[in-house]
């Protein structure tokens, strides 16, 4: 039998959780007695402003997040389809089109865009995007998105076996009636996770519309935030509207995951 | 007199700088079942996948009862609803369950209605000895399901003629004779039928001609008897003797 006393103390079997744990437990009791608890409250965690804040910071803030990330993402969505089969078209044109449209709205950022579209256009060409807030949501925040989604779209068409187009077209399927049928519904299947990424992106992405939602009515969560912080020379409003954020986001990703093995079932 | 069901007329094909196929001269006649045998690279895929057009020729014609399908005027699509074809891998929708898969091109290429496609779907099926399976998604199926699912998906179109693609190659040996005998059916009932294939048995026991293909060309082209028992060529003889050692 082999000795215990041979084997040095950091190998033995108890020694890495040990100090992991360690050390976890050493971090939490510093941040516990050296923390300034009371400033740390005071700053982040007042209570009447928490109160102040409700039911605005939901009926104003977090709806408008919703309604321009759902606008945004409609737009963006339609147009990334339209974008993705451009790409993955024979002619040419249609390509180079495709191709330079997402190089160009990767590249910039994403509230250049947003001025670009708010501000550019109107002061450029006198053009005033309608639907006030929303729609500059939509064309601002939508043609973004969808360089993105493109080529997401693109990468799950073309993760469809081509014996499948190849089987639909040796039925007589035209080549649009086999990507309406055959092609895109086991698309859409492989995109669901990735798509649904950049929707949680896209919701974070909506706080960008500050700089064009400033009326009472219109402002999104971070804009809400900010100016009620200016109001109270306090952090308790980042705090509020950082766990409405997360009381979007955290459903959405579990609702996909039960979306995700439903369409699993099909395969 | 009526034109045969597939002509090809000197057809060549290129992929990059290789000759895959050399020049084809041949004809299927109306209810004629012709097998292609050849080594694996000899271009009888090819061959066959230019036949429905899912490869283009680079020169050289293929007619499907007398209609030239490598004219760039032709109804490509209108002329492939005629040409039933089934693959090595099967190739089944996924997404949609047997009836579906039987259905869908039915629906969207003739215009049937839900009810006639099916009725059509649940002859096809009764056909290939499936019927319990309908309403299962192809992934609860065996290859040998799948296949003969396959067959009846094609054969929903009415078509008038069906190119076989390796379709028993991505098989397990115990499942190859039931997709082969769902052919065998076929041919017994007068179906037209071109397939590439392995199973040297049922090309010799099936078959009114076999076609042995090497290198692009046709080498030889007669009765089963004669190429398989018989043949006139050194390489098809070589090839045969390969075949049958390695117990196909």
């Amino acid at each position: 039998m082999v000795t215990k006393a041979a084997k040095p103390i950091w190998k033995r079997r108890w020694f890495v959780p040990t100090v992991m744990y360690g050390l976890l437990v050493v971090i939490a009791l510093l941040l516990l007695f050296l923390a300034d608890w009371a400033t740390i409250q005071r700053n982040f965690f007042q209570l009447d402003i928490v109160r102040d804040m409700f039911p605005k910071v939901l009926t104003i803030g977090a709806k408008n997040t919703i309604i321009y990330t759902a606008v945004a993402f409609v737009v963006g969505f339609v147009l990334a389809l339209v974008l993705a089969l451009m790409k993955l078209s024979p002619i040419g044109p249609y390509r180079w089109f495709a191709t330079s449209y997402i190089e160009l709205f990767r590249g910039l950022p994403a509230l250049v865009t947003i001025i670009l579209v708010a501000f550019g256009l109107p002061l450029a060409f006198g053009w005033r995007i309608p639907f006030g807030t929303a729609g500059k949501a939509a064309f601002g925040l939508g043609l973004v998105a969808a360089a993105y989604m493109a080529e997401t779209i693109r990468a799950g068409i073309q993760a469809v076996p081509r014996g499948q187009m190849e089987a639909a077209r040796s039925l007589g399927m035209s080549a649009p009636t086999a990507m309406a049928y055959i092609i895109l519904p086991q698309a859409f299947r492989i995109i669901i996770p990735p798509l649904t990424n950049e929707l949680v992106l896209l919701i974070k992405d909506t706080s960008l519309l500050f700089v064009v939602g400033t009326t009472p009515a219109s402002k999104e969560l971070t804009k809400f935030g900010r100016d009620l912080m200016n109001v109270n020379a306090n952090a308790t409003p980042l705090t509020v509207i950082a766990l409405v954020y997360l009381l979007i986001t955290l459903p959405m990703t579990s609702l996909v995951r039960q979306l995700e093995k439903k369409a699993g079932k099909g395969r | 007199m009526e034109p045969p069901a597939i002509e090809i007329r000197d057809l060549h094909k290129y992929f990059g700088d290789l000759e895959v196929l050399r020049g084809i001269d041949f004809q299927v006649r109306t209810g004629e079942v012709v097998c292609i045998v050849g080594p694996s690279g000899s271009g009888k895929s090819t061959l066959l996948r230019c036949v429905n057009r899912l490869e283009d020729p680079t020169s050289g014609h293929v007619l499907i009862e007398g209609d030239d399908i490598t004219d760039p005027a032709s109804d490509v699509d209108a002329l492939r609803a005629k040409i039933g074809m089934v693959f090595q891998q099967f190739n089944l929708f996924p997404h949609l369950d047997v009836r579906k898969n039987l259905t869908i091109s039915q629906r969207k290429v003739l215009g049937r209605s839900q009810d006639e496609a099916s009725k059509v779907a649940t002859t096809m099926l009764e056909r290939v000895g499936l019927m319990d399976k309908i309403d299962e998604y192809p992934s609860r199926l065996s290859g040998g399901q799948q296949q003969r699912v396959a067959i009846a998906r094609a054969l929903c179109m009415n078509p008038d003629m069906m190119l076989f693609d390796e379709v028993t190659s991505a098989l397990d040996p115990e499942l190859v004779g039931e997709v082969l005998q769902v052919m065998r059916d076929l041919a017994d009932e007068g179906m037209t039928m071109l397939v590439v294939t392995h199973e040297m048995g049922f090309a010799r026991n099936v078959a009114d001609r076999v076609v042995f293909m090497d290198e692009g060309i046709i080498m030889e082209d007669g009765p089963p008897a004669e190429v398989l028992s018989n043949p006139r060529e050194e390489r098809t003889r070589q090839f045969l003797r390969m075949v049958l050692e390695e117990g196909f």
